[in-house]
């Protein structure tokens, strides 16, 4: 039985396994507390906080707003998912209001969850009639391809409002400044630190990091989604009591740690 | 059920593609590389969905004369004309698929690269305008990282560049890594919802 389970588990990715359990156990500890004690408190995401403003600035002017997830992401990524449940919070308040939402993607597989997921969020709105399908489209796979299809959607449609939600790479400066120069109001966020920094110049709010995972939590105020964020805070202290310890290790060369580990 | 079952396929999923990176059975890799397989085969289905949806919403824009209809038009030409070419006379060197690809589709992504260097130009300036303190720090730190990485640096002062490379190596890889730790932190409780089945607004859910 003990020879089975030594051939049965890879022994390079125990730290991961370690990392992954301890990570699962927090997510489910915290759940459960959070169960029992509240919710607790929230930080104002400005980014976030502004999706209200941007939608409704976008029905007062009769415009559409255009919510794209970039071209560096499938299906299987967090990033996309963590787009899509944007997706269909902002969908559910297009819906509400009455204003248009268009949907490009580069991803044939995303343009058809993007779908569902929108319509299922006019239907929920009690808006079924609402939704226009040819509104979420497929652009083409090719990077640049993608680049001009929504810079020539966003230039001839004029959208009040822009969403760069999602795995950007080199078209992301491209596609928020053709919004600025259509006078729309962004709203980005990446995974890519590289294009990141391209945000934040360019666009009116950027989502920071974890912040682009924890929005579907804070818009839909959902507690068990909320208490995975607050499991995320406490898991963001641990490494860095880890980050803290190897500091101190490695500045008395005590090796012992890390040789265990590699 | 139309919730519950794509929540049910992701808890499944979820839970095997997490036990099989962690073991060595060959069965489970087997598993793996046939679900692997079905992902293209479900890619190809969607992919076809994509291309009829081109066709649908370019058509009705043709037939109704909306705005800009000509590109519409050209743009349901170039896919049909590309898939016949692809089918009829192969993709090889030399055939006309890959003479158009490489003369018509390549400078054209060739040009919208090159329209970044412009957007480059237009959003330092908007972010290095000097509007407050913290605008004034990146101002100020952009112009010394920008000195420090070309030869006109080097020729004022030989202390720009190392401040330059000092600010490369720490503030900005310290702020990075703060990032990259809050987005991995992000990806995993994100992942571990949709396994759950904790976020189902992806799905329709609530």
């Amino acid at each position: 039985m003990k020879g089975l389970i030594f051939t049965f588990i890879i022994w390079e990715r125990l730290p991961v396994l370690i990392g992954t359990v301890i990570c699962i156990a927090i997510f489910f500890i915290v759940t459960y507390l959070v169960k029992k004690k509240g919710i607790g408190k929230i930080r104002k995401v400005a980014g976030l906080a502004a999706v209200d403003e941007a939608i409704g600035r976008a029905t007062e002017m009769g415009k559409p707003v255009l919510f794209t997830p970039g071209w560096g992401g499938d299906i299987q990524r967090p990033t996309t998912i963590a787009a899509l449940n944007i997706l269909n919070l902002v969908a559910e308040k297009t819906a509400e209001y009455n204003c248009e939402l268009i949907f490009p993607t580069h991803d044939p597989v995303i343009m058809s969850a993007a779908e569902e997921t929108i319509q299922n969020a006019y239907i929920h709105t009690g808006h079924p009639d609402q939704f226009r399908p040819d509104n979420v489209y497929y652009t083409t796979t090719s990077q640049f391809g993608y680049a001009a299809a929504v810079d020539g959607a966003i230039t001839r449609i004029n959208p009040a409002t822009v969403m760069l939600l999602g795995t950007f790479e080199g078209e992301a400066l491209i596609l928020a400044e053709t919004a600025n120069l259509v006078g729309a109001m962004q709203i980005a966020g990446t995974d890519s630190t590289i294009q990141l920094a391209f945000f934040l110049v360019a666009c009116d709010y950027t989502l920071i990091g974890e912040e682009l995972f924890a929005a579907s939590g804070y818009l839909s105020k959902d507690e068990k989604i909320i208490s995975s964020i607050k499991a995320q805070d406490y898991m963001k202290i641990i490494i860095v009591i880890l980050l803290l310890a190897g500091a101190v290790l490695a500045t008395f060369h005590i090796d012992t740690l890390k040789e265990a580990i590699m | 059920m139309k919730t519950r079952l794509p929540i049910a396929i992701c808890f499944i999923f979820g839970i095997f593609t997490l036990i099989q990176y962690f073991t060595s059975d060959p069965t489970m890799a087997l598993i793996y590389a046939e679900i692997l397989d079905w992902m293209q085969i479900i890619f190809v289905f969607t992919l076809l969905v994509g291309v009829v949806t081109i066709f649908k919403i370019h058509s009705i824009k043709i037939a109704r004369q909306q705005n800009n209809w000509p590109y519409s038009l050209l743009t349901i030409i170039g896919i049909a004309v590309m898939a016949i070419l692809g089918f009829t006379r192969g993709t090889d060197w030399g055939s006309p698929f890959l003479w158009i690809f490489m003369n018509i589709q390549v400078p054209m992504q060739s040009t919208m690269f090159a329209l970044l260097a412009f957007y480059v130009a237009s959003a330092a300036y908007r972010g290095f305008r000097f509007r407050n303190k913290e605008a004034a720090v990146l101002l100020i730190t952009a112009i010394i990282v920008m000195l420090g990485r070309v030869p006109l640096g080097h020729q004022i002062s030989d202390f720009i560049p190392r401040v330059a490379e000092w600010i490369i190596d720490n503030p900005s890889v310290a702020a990075k890594r703060g990032i990259l730790i809050g987005i991995g932190l992000g990806s995993i409780t994100t992942a571990l919802r949709v396994i759950l089945g904790v976020e189902r607004s992806y799905v329709g859910g609530k």
